[in-house]
């Protein structure tokens, strides 16, 4: 499995791949997987299937708040794999992003096999650098998934280069230095960033942190293989005052980001 | 596969534990760490400036005391104690805290972070800032800003910010998620002072060698006093820099036993301590692969301690490879056991100690009644107990009632307990 088709169709449509981030879980499990197929409906391209965590370094007040009412309302790892067939069932790709200790607690080879078992195309590690990633990486190569790691704005060239050889599917590239969170403007580094990945691989590059608009996701598209959204989307569910005002609010953004992509280039 | 990956084999590990577990924006920034810190150990710049700090601004050396009375509490065995608690800002921090604020000037960097959990990393933190002119913004827990109210005040006076984190359980492992967060942002001008043995590669080992003073001077202190090695030597472990540090120079010394002594909370049974060595299972929690509080589905436990500063899930990867390798033993030390040798040694000895180093008290009086009269004890005594005034008066509930006088609690021992030894 991996997104990669994916995002060479968008690319053969000549337009960016739109990449939308809910966690597992808020505002409960069967909630969550609804909100995950309207992402779907709307023209979300890959959903970033997002396991809560206790201690989530890379994420600002949106995305930790999400995951500690998602753990306290009593989500479970293994939730993550029903809602990987539900966006496989609607037609999307379906990455998992996870901080890597849940992983590791449910044993690397396991993960992998029941990941690819309910077609899931990867994983995203935020806190898994490949020089640490070993297991991980025999587990992927073995199983067929994609393995897409993150460079930042620091990374060195030959950081990009180490980065880039052990990845799969595509290279998260993050946008600003920092956690997620929308930001009023995405700012340069990322097309610098993305220019710099390029020159050392051929994997698609998608932009994450900070995308929260229609405006942002056309700008970030012109430049990058795919766009990231996260926070901006997980807010229209924590900050709805029903579930089903959520999903509608969900809908909407999503369909505006949609649109974003496909005007990019246009 | 890729000839250009940096490192064949991953860096900054004991045995399996250790290593980098951070979002790749902050590689870069542990890079320039490491290579700064290797350097500024080999120049007599470097090394003369954080002597001379130590001299002339901690006061180091630290003396060691023998605590005859207390020992009566101890199986009769002989204890000493290694006084970090005499050291500028009230304990062994200020020996990592001064390295790194120096290192911050090496890499041009002109802001400090840190986390603390009882305040006393923060208060070293701010200390050092202080002195060389950086800025500083402290992380703690709200939970912790309340129970050591005193020591939130003291970094303020020093001219520091302190961000009371409101997520999560509120404590150590929380203020540590927001330093992350915040090194993740501002890297490029920022180094976050890491407090304690833990975090990814290079701290574990930088922060250990920072450290390691207090068992080079330590060892030779008792053998000068004594004429021969301690039996044992007892530390407290929240990350455990204070036990690592006065380990690591008997590491050679196999006869020596080396013991740190973990929160037991309320009770390993209880669920309640942070005692990650009786139930913990090796995971990844804030950069390094080490023993980690946590549930079936790899999520942090909360921790629980009457010690602010043991209370945190995670444990520094060097203890978890001592631990496998045998070559330390640790063990858990309750709420009710740390607060008695505190008391203990307030009323025999004349010293408050830190709350945390009171568990390091009680496992001397463990060992000691274990051992024997023949027994030598070093303890690391590594923090003063002022901060902690508040908490132990209301623990002994020393507190009066508006008008009202208490009398002291009753006391068994003060009219003196030699037969105290031979009950075990």
């Amino acid at each position: 499995m991996s997104v990669r088709p994916i995002l060479d169709a968008c690319r053969a449509e000549g337009r960016a791949a739109l990449i939308g981030y809910l966690p597992v879980g808020f505002p409960s499990v069967d909630g969550s997987i609804e909100a995950m197929e309207a992402l779907v409906r709307a023209g979300v391209d890959i959903v970033e299937i997002g396991v809560p965590y206790s201690d989530p370094v890379m994420d600002g007040p949106v995305i930790q708040d999400a995951a500690v009412r998602a753990l306290e309302s009593g989500v479970r790892l293994k939730d993550t794999f029903a809602a990987v067939r539900a966006v496989r069932a609607a037609g999307a790709g379906a990455l998992v992003m996870t901080y890597w200790n849940p992983v590791l607690r449910y044993g690397v080879d396991r993960f992998a096999a029941d990941l690819a078992a309910a077609g899931g195309d990867g994983l995203i590690t935020p806190d898994l650098i490949p020089d640490e990633a070993g297991d991980w990486i025999r587990a992927a190569d073995e199983q067929g998934l994609d393995k897409v790691f993150l460079v930042a704005p620091s990374s060195t060239p030959e950081r990009l280069a180490a980065v880039t050889g052990r990845s799969r599917g595509f290279v998260y590239a993050t946008a600003v230095m920092g956690v997620t969170g929308a930001r009023a403007s995405v700012g340069d580094a990322a097309e610098d960033l993305v220019a710099r990945t390029r020159a050392v691989t051929d994997l698609p590059v998608c932009v994450g942190l900070g995308v929260s608009t229609g405006d942002q996701a056309s700008q970030v598209g012109r430049f990058a293989d795919g766009v990231i959204v996260g926070s901006a989307l997980v807010r229209c569910l924590t900050e709805a005052q029903s579930p089903e005002a959520g999903l509608k609010e969900l809908e909407q953004l999503a369909g505006e980001l949609a649109d974003g992509v496909r005007k990019g280039r246009a | 596969m890729s000839p250009s990956m940096p490192h064949a084999e991953p860096v900054g590990r004991f045995g399996r534990f250790g290593g980098r577990y951070v979002p790749e924006a902050l590689i870069p920034a542990l890079e320039q760490l490491e290579e700064v810190w290797r350097k500024a150990v080999v120049d007599p710049a470097f090394t003369g400036e954080l002597e001379r700090l130590h001299r002339t601004y901690t006061g180091r050396p630290s003396i060691i005391t023998e605590v005859p009375r207390f020992a009566e509490h101890c199986g009769g065995a002989r204890v000493l104690l290694k006084r970090e608690d005499l050291n500028h800002t009230g304990s062994h921090k200020i020996n990592n805290v001064l390295g790194q604020a120096l290192l911050t000037k090496r890499m041009g960097k002109t802001r400090v972070i840190a986390e603390t959990g009882a305040g006393q990393h923060g208060v070293a933190t701010a200390t050092a800032a202080a002195l060389l002119g950086l800025e500083c913004v402290v992380y703690m827990g709200k939970k912790d800003t309340e129970r050591q109210a005193l020591n939130v005040a003291r970094m303020r006076l020093l001219g520091a910010e302190v961000v009371a984190v409101e997520h999560g359980s509120q404590t150590l492992k929380d203020a540590v998620n927001e330093a992350f967060r915040d090194w993740v942002a501002n890297v490029a001008t920022t180094h976050y002072v890491l407090g304690t043995v833990t975090g990814p590669h290079p701290f574990p080992e930088m922060v250990r060698e920072f450290h390691r003073v207090i068992g080079i001077e330590a060892r030779q202190q008792v053998l000068d006093l004594v004429g021969r090695l301690p039996d044992v030597v007892c530390a407290c472990v929240g990350g455990g820099s204070n036990a690592i540090g006065i380990f690591h120079r008997f590491l050679d010394d196999t006869a020596v036993r080396l013991v740190g002594l973990e929160a037991g909370g309320s009770g390993i049974e209880s669920g309640k301590h942070a005692a990650r060595f009786s139930s913990g299972i090796p995971g990844v929690l804030h950069g390094a692969y080490t023993y980690v509080l946590q549930d079936e589905d790899g999520q942090t436990i909360e921790s629980h301690s009457v010690s602010a500063g043991l209370d945190y899930p995670s444990v520094g990867p060097e203890h978890a490879l001592l631990r496998e390798s045998g070559r330390a033993e640790y063990r858990p030390i309750t709420d009710d056991e740390a607060m008695e040798a505190f008391r203990l040694l307030a009323r025999t000895e004349g010293i408050l100690p830190a709350i945390e180093s009171a568990h390091a008290l009680a496992g001397a009086m463990q060992l000691g009644r274990e051992l024997g009269p023949e027994a030598l004890i070093l303890v690391n005594l590594s923090g003063r107990g002022d901060k902690d005034v508040h908490t132990a008066a209301e623990w002994f509930g020393l507190i009066d009632a508006p008008g009202k006088a208490t009398p002291p609690p009753a006391t068994e021992d003060e009219a003196g307990t030699k037969g105290m030894g031979q009950q075990q």
